[in-house]
């Protein structure tokens, strides 16, 4: 199938980065221009909602009723605070996500436009991209970017003449998964622990350093010069169902072809599964997470599910980042839960119980049932787990993202896993008393 | 308000509350950990879990976190459900997971909230089999022990350290099931607070090392309401004690001045009771100028003899005894030869803060009140090292601004990081002028370093620029003359503005000037709020019960007026300079000394008669708000020991006056005849006679191990307990314990199934947080001078001409009881002179080497070291340490 390039236009083949010139050349920052000349700061939004973005940081929340909840000063500029932020979330760090890194690699200049025209949006005057630490060389292209953008006055003070003002700061991240979840990203950048913060307040009513913020993705960030480029209408009918624009698509693992591709919102699994040649060794597709590591199993029934945020939801997933790892048909499931598993109980910040304390239970259950040492009752604890861990039960989505895989791993291979208890093994525990409460 | 069902019983209740804190106030077993009724919620720890429901209809329902959960109008919730109930226990086995389960040597076990909790839950049964993680711990100083293993990371010791008490040596490092509750290398703890730490954490991870050394478990203590000695706020304390050795300080509640929490001086400065070197019998000087322990048989007698051939006895009392000791000491040698036991300069001072008090009565500020001011003035005091607690309490009040923030947002206010996140390093402003750098002016805005009389005219023009009648100082300088009214502008548009002053410095004419500034303040905002802090535990108590000052007294010795000397715990070498008392000693015929420790002036007595200390006595305190409070006898001492004023009685029985007085209540009775102005001191607490249900009060709680084992170290055979002639309570387990017992009366918290000290309390309260059910304990005895507005004190100010010497206080060492005690001890800093560098310079010292300093007739030699915050020509020493007692305020010298 062939791929609908509006992201990656820009991206060479080879992947050298596309700079100031080159950008400029190809169209860039004119999207910048229409936004501060054509729309009022309260217009974009609108825009941006109509176009029915969502965000493809994961969680797929329209952009624009995001932006709609930032307060307004434009009426009472006294009560203006000191600072208005726009965070922009490039801590990419789900497993088998690399969907950001090659469009801040390739062509920084369109995050760096977006990100302008968003600030405009939201009445920022302050952005950071918050960036992940191991991604050096995107650092040393955006940075560079930075600067370029700063001499030809697109940042700094009074851009284009337009009396808007914008400082935009590199932040590079000092190395957790959770600093991806946008409120310990907050607090990362800080300087406090990266410790998910509980909502309500919202980052729009008390974000970075308590002020208005606004955080959005990188890729999400990216599709907005296109959609102010060439309208909201251009725009929903770039999707092949109800969500609209193109988005990213990765595949890591079992496919014969791994790698990045662009296609509309709405294409069948199988499709971008053939995209990237299929599964390699010619076996068979044995499961697959759709959108990183925290998104629950799909399997060879699901190939013709529409890859958009409501067709993966009904198939009983996520569409995540839509990068997709891939396991054929000789991949023990056990091994694939327990590294999951074993990720996410590193990388909890360790703030709430049942993330801290359950995950490294349920990493150690799984290395058990893998080593032989299984018990009955084990799968029964791993369910009682994925029903405990679940939302609302720990103070972020961490530990139920966590609980993605393992919940659909149980639902799909539970023969294969409960086979993995030896058949004369015993449930040891340390009493067996008939009053088991004393109380 | 809102009302809410809980468990199907409807409640009307706080709307502003959150679930979790309604739920205890209500009554109902909810476990939890990270919450705690100071630090408020975090939703960490998922403990409180409970199932809420949208509405009526609603027969699914969610579990939610009750610590996290508005208490909105219609709300209902079950804590009794199955699914919550599983969830409550599940967290206790995640937690489990790695806690060590080594209760049996634990010093937390049996007052332990995580062994409540688990309880409360019901989990039993383990089922992880993996390994633990293990941890190192810390060598964290004298006070606390650490032991990380026992962790459940609740996160409430950064809470509490970090957030509340402002430290920033104690952090969470690490992160997963490994996160690290410690400091970034062994030390002890910078805070001065850091004792709290011991009763926030709900395990055994920080334990009270003092209390370590000499462990018994909490059921085995016996108790009483103490009131701590160590500075003048009068913080409420546990002392709790075995077989005659006090084993340790813990909080007690009072809803209006400590809360929850003590500073380290108050929890870890006990320890002089236990010293080995207390006079623990009479001593009498021999022929040979030795004290030699004498029996108590013999010293009726003896004394007979002193007062027989005595020309003249004149009385020096203590601002650190009791009204008791010191009434009983003054009926001895009657009123006009009684001293208070303070110098003269702390004296004139201490009157000035009596009558400050009593110009504005009805403005007062508590310690809690503290908490709500949203703009403070500071005038001279050092809060952290002279009256720690309100350090505490103001690092609250400077988060007004961030709660101001919160509700504009309609944030909860115990939404506690939400509160703090919008909040940032916003602080409702606080100013303060003092002699040099403290450790509040993190907090405070322009910190100002002033000589005393500078401190005193800048209070003077904040009065002036709040009402122009008030008395104006000098034509100030155009930067002070802004930051007067910047200050005066802040206070002025305060909802709630706070005047803290006090008698540290000896001088007066600052509280007059804090007494000035709040009566213009007080015109302007009824809402305005006074606070006087006073040098000692009853500095206040001493002020109204009047009397001469110690110079007055060393007077009569000095023209041959009176040859004999009684003095009540008092170290004349404190109050005055050493070649001085050493002259009055030396031609005092006898010196009778009734103290508790061995002081320098113990050691220069003819005779000393052993004192009951706090923790063997009972007696009446003034606090720095005028607040009478009782402390009880916490054991029976094992040493022929009696209280101050029984001496007293004794010595006035000899010397030919009997009182007519027989135990406490008579005695107390007698006091308030006598002083009317004292006149409520007897009803700071239920008098000898008060009994509920025919019941006394009980020291000890219900499980302790039996009357047989009380004086094991003595003797197995089972005795009757000693029955407290002075108290109504009881020296055993027996009594009436419970919620309708009188607060001042209450020894220890404990509640069925809630064991630690912070969340039994909650049983004892109608809110958590609030007052003690009955009333916060304690008298006021401090009333208003009239209904007319009394005229503005003149703007007088003593200034000194070139070198002054002013006082540099420190928590641990400037207070000479805790001093003694070997934790404060160690932690006591080295003694040196300091001087601006420029004063260094115009000394000709270097840093480093010795200074010799002429003081009265006494020579000092301490390191000078450099503090750049100092103003010139001043130098600071070190109060109430190294040998520097006396020191006369305010002092200049001139450099030779």
């Amino acid at each position: 199938m062939e791929e609908t390039k509006v992201l990656t236009q820009r991206i060479r083949p080879d992947r050298s980065p596309v700079f100031i010139d080159d950008y400029m050349a190809e169209g860039g920052y004119e999207a910048l221009k229409t936004a501060l000349s054509d729309f009022g700061p309260t217009e974009v939004g609108p825009l941006i909602k109509e176009a029915g973005l969502r965000g493809r940081g994961g969680a797929g929340f329209p952009t624009g009723v995001k932006w709609s909840f930032m307060p307004r000063f434009e009426e009472r500029p006294d009560e203006r605070p000191a600072h208005v932020y726009l965070v922009v979330n490039a801590d990419e760090m789900e497993p088998g996500t690399f969907k950001d890194r090659m469009i801040m690699e390739g062509d920084p200049h369109q995050l760096i436009e977006g990100m302008i025209i968003a600030a405009y949006a939201i009445g920022a005057d302050i952005a950071y991209v918050f960036i992940r630490g191991e991604y050096v060389e995107c650092q040393r292209r955006l940075q560079r970017a930075i600067d370029e953008a700063h001499e030809k006055g697109f940042l700094g003070k009074d851009i284009l003449g337009s009396g808007f003002n914008l400082q935009l700061y590199l932040h590079m991240s000092a190395g957790r998964y959770i600093c991806g979840e946008e409120s310990a990203l907050l607090s990362a950048l800080e300087g406090r622990r990266a410790v998910p913060r509980h909502k309500p307040p919202f980052p729009a009513a008390s974000g970075l350093f308590g002020q208005p913020t606004t955080v959005n993705n990188v890729e999400t960030i990216c599709n907005v010069p296109h959609i102010v480029k060439n309208g909201a209408e251009w725009y929903k009918g770039l999707g092949l169902n109800k969500d609209g624009g193109t988005k990213l698509f990765g595949a890591s693992g079992h496919v014969a072809k791994p790698g990045l591709a662009e296609f509309p919102l709405g294409v069948k699994l199988g499709d971008v599964l053939e995209h990237f040649g299929g599964i390699r060794h010619g076996r068979q597709l044995k499961g697959l997470l759709p959108g990183g590591g925290s998104t629950p199993f799909l399997t060879p029934e699901h190939l013709d599910t529409p890859m958009d945020y409501d067709g993966v939801g009904a198939a009983g997933s996520r569409l995540g980042t839509a990068t997709m790892i891939v396991f054929d048909d000789q991949t023990p499931i056990v091994g694939v839960l327990k590294n999951l598993e074993h990720f996410y109980a590193q990388e909890s910040c360790g703030w709430c119980t049942p993330c801290r304390d359950g995950l490294p239970w349920v990493e150690k259950m799984l290395i058990g049932l893998e080593e032989g040492r299984g018990q009955p009752g084990d799968i029964e604890l791993l369910d009682l787990h994925v029903k405990l861990l679940g939302p609302g039960k720990t103070f972020c989505a961490h530990a139920p993202g966590a609980m993605g895989p393992l919940e659909a791993g149980l639902k799909y291979y539970r023969e294969e896993l409960a086979a993995l208890i030896p058949d004369d093994a015993k449930t040891l525990s340390l009493t067996e008393s008939a009053n088991a409460n004393p109380l | 308000m809102a009302t809410i069902t809980i468990d199907g019983q409807k409640f009307d209740v706080d709307d502003t509350e959150n679930l979790l804190a309604v739920a205890l106030s209500k009554g109902f077993d909810l476990p939890y950990f990270c919450w705690h009724p100071e630090l408020h919620s975090v939703g960490a720890c998922r403990q409180c879990a409970v199932k809420s429901y949208r509405n009526d209809e609603d027969e699914q329902g969610m579990i939610v976190m009750a610590c996290m959960t508005p208490c909105s109008d219609g709300g209902r919730f079950e804590i009794d459900d199955e699914q919550a109930a599983e969830m409550r226990a599940q967290v206790i086995e995640w937690l489990m997971t790695n806690h060590p389960h080594d209760c049996p040597v634990c010093e937390e076990g049996g007052e332990c909230h995580l062994q409540d909790m688990t309880l409360m839950t019901g989990h039993t049964q383990r089922r992880y089999r993996g390994a633990k993680r293990t941890h190192t711990n810390q060598d964290l100083g004298p006070f606390i022990n650490h032991e990380m293993n026992r962790c459940i990371a609740c996160y409430r010791c950064v809470r509490y350290y970090r957030d509340y008490a402002d430290g920033d040596d104690l952090r969470a490092l690490g992160s997963h099931n490994n996160v690290y509750f410690g400091r970034e290398s062994d030390g002890a703890f910078d805070n001065e607070f850091s004792g709290n730490l011991v009763e926030v954490c709900p395990t055994g991870v920080f334990t009270d090392k003092t209390l370590g050394a000499h462990y018994n478990r909490k059921w085995d203590m016996q108790n009483a309401p103490g009131i701590c000695g160590h500075c003048s706020l009068g913080c409420n304390t546990s002392p709790g004690s075995r077989q005659g050795i006090l084993k340790r300080i813990q909080n007690r509640y009072h809803g209006e001045i400590n809360h929850y929490f003590l500073c380290d001086r108050g929890r870890f400065g006990a320890g002089f009771v236990n010293r080995e070197d207390r006079p623990r019998q009479p001593l009498v000087r021999n022929a040979d100028g030795v004290l030699e322990p004498r029996e108590m048989d013999v010293m009726h007698d003896v004394m007979t003899d002193v007062f027989a051939n005595a020309q003249g006895v004149v009385g020096i009392g203590s601002p650190r005894a009791s009204l008791e000791d010191n009434f009983a000491l003054r009926h001895l040698v009657g009123a006009e030869h009684f001293a208070t036991g303070m110098a003269g300069h702390n004296q004139r001072a201490s009157q000035a803060g009596l009558a400050a008090l009593q110009s504005h009565a009805d403005r007062l500020a508590t310690l809690r009140e503290i908490e709500s001011c949203d703009a403070v003035l500071i005038l001279g005091e050092d809060l952290t090292q002279t009256a720690a607690r309100v350090a505490l309490s103001l690092r609250q009040a400077r988060r007004n601004k961030h709660l101001e923030y919160a509700a504009a947002n309609k944030i909860p206010k115990w939404h506690a990081r939400a509160v703090r996140d919008i909040g940032q390093y916003n602080n409702s402003p606080i100013f303060s002028a003092t002699t040099q750098a403290t450790r509040l002016d993190d907090i405070v805005m322009s910190p100002q370093r002033l000589r005393p009389d500078a401190i005193a005219e800048l209070g003077f023009a904040v009065a002036h620029a709040l009402d122009n009648t008030a008395p104006a100082v000098k034509q100030l300088d155009k930067d002070t003359q802004a930051l007067v009214d910047a200050i005066a502008t802040t206070l002025k548009s305060a909802k709630k503005p706070l005047i803290i002053a006090g008698t540290s410095l000896g001088d007066p004419a600052i509280i007059n000037a804090a007494n000035n500034a709040m009566q213009a303040l007080s015109a302007i905002n009824e809402a305005a709020r006074l606070f006087v802090t006073f040098a000692e535990a009853n500095s206040l108590g001493l002020a109204m019960l009047g009397g001469n000052d110690v110079e007055t007294a060393f007077e009569s010795i000095e023209s041959g007026a009176a040859d004999t000397l009684v003095v009540m715990q008092n170290c004349l070498y404190e109050r005055a300079p050493k070649s001085r008392v050493d002259a009055v000693i030396k031609q005092a015929k006898n010196v009778v000394v009734l103290d508790h420790s061995f002081t320098r002036t113990v050691g220069e007595a003819t005779h000393v008669l052993p004192a009951g200390s706090f923790a063997e006595a009972d007696g009446t305190l003034v606090n720095n708000e005028g607040r009478a409070q009782r402390f009880f006898q916490v054991f029976i001492p094992d040493a022929p020991m009696q209280e101050g004023w029984r001496w007293a009685a004794d010595l006035a029985e000899v010397a030919g006056h009997k009182p007519e007085w027989q135990g406490m209540d008579d005695l107390i009775a007698k006091i308030v005849a006598d002083c009317p102005q004292l006149a409520g001191i007897e009803e700071a607490a239920p008098s000898q006679s008060f009994r509920k249900f025919g019941m006394r009060f009980p020291r000890s709680p219900h499980r302790f191990s039996g009357r047989t084992a009380m004086y094991a170290n003595v003797d197995v055979r089972e005795r009757r307990p000693t029955v407290d002639a002075d108290s109504p309570l009881s020296y055993s387990m027996e009594g009436y314990y419970g919620e309708s017992q009188p607060p001042s009366t209450l020894a220890y918290a404990w509640s069925p199934g809630w064991d630690s000290n912070q969340a039994a309390i909650t049983r004892f309260q109608d809110e958590v947080g609030g007052p003690l059910k009955g009333g916060d304990p304690g008298v006021h005895l401090v009333r208003k001078n009239g209904d007319s507005t009394p005229d503005f004190i003149a703007a007088e100010v003593h200034a000194v001409d070139g070198w002054q010497v002013v006082p540099a206080y420190h928590i641990f060492g400037s207070e000479s009881q805790s001093a003694r005690a070997p934790a404060i001890a160690e932690r006591m800093p080295a003694a040196e002179f300091r001087v601006n560098a420029d004063g260094a310079k115009t000394l000709g010292v270097t840093p480093g080497e010795t200074l010799e300093l002429r003081i009265d007739g006494e020579t000092h030699r301490f390191p000078l070291a450099v503090d750049p915050s100092l103003p010139k020509q001043t130098i600071s020493v070190p109060v109430g340490m190294h040998g520097v007692c006396g020191l006369r305020l305010p002092v200049g010298v001139k450099p030779e």
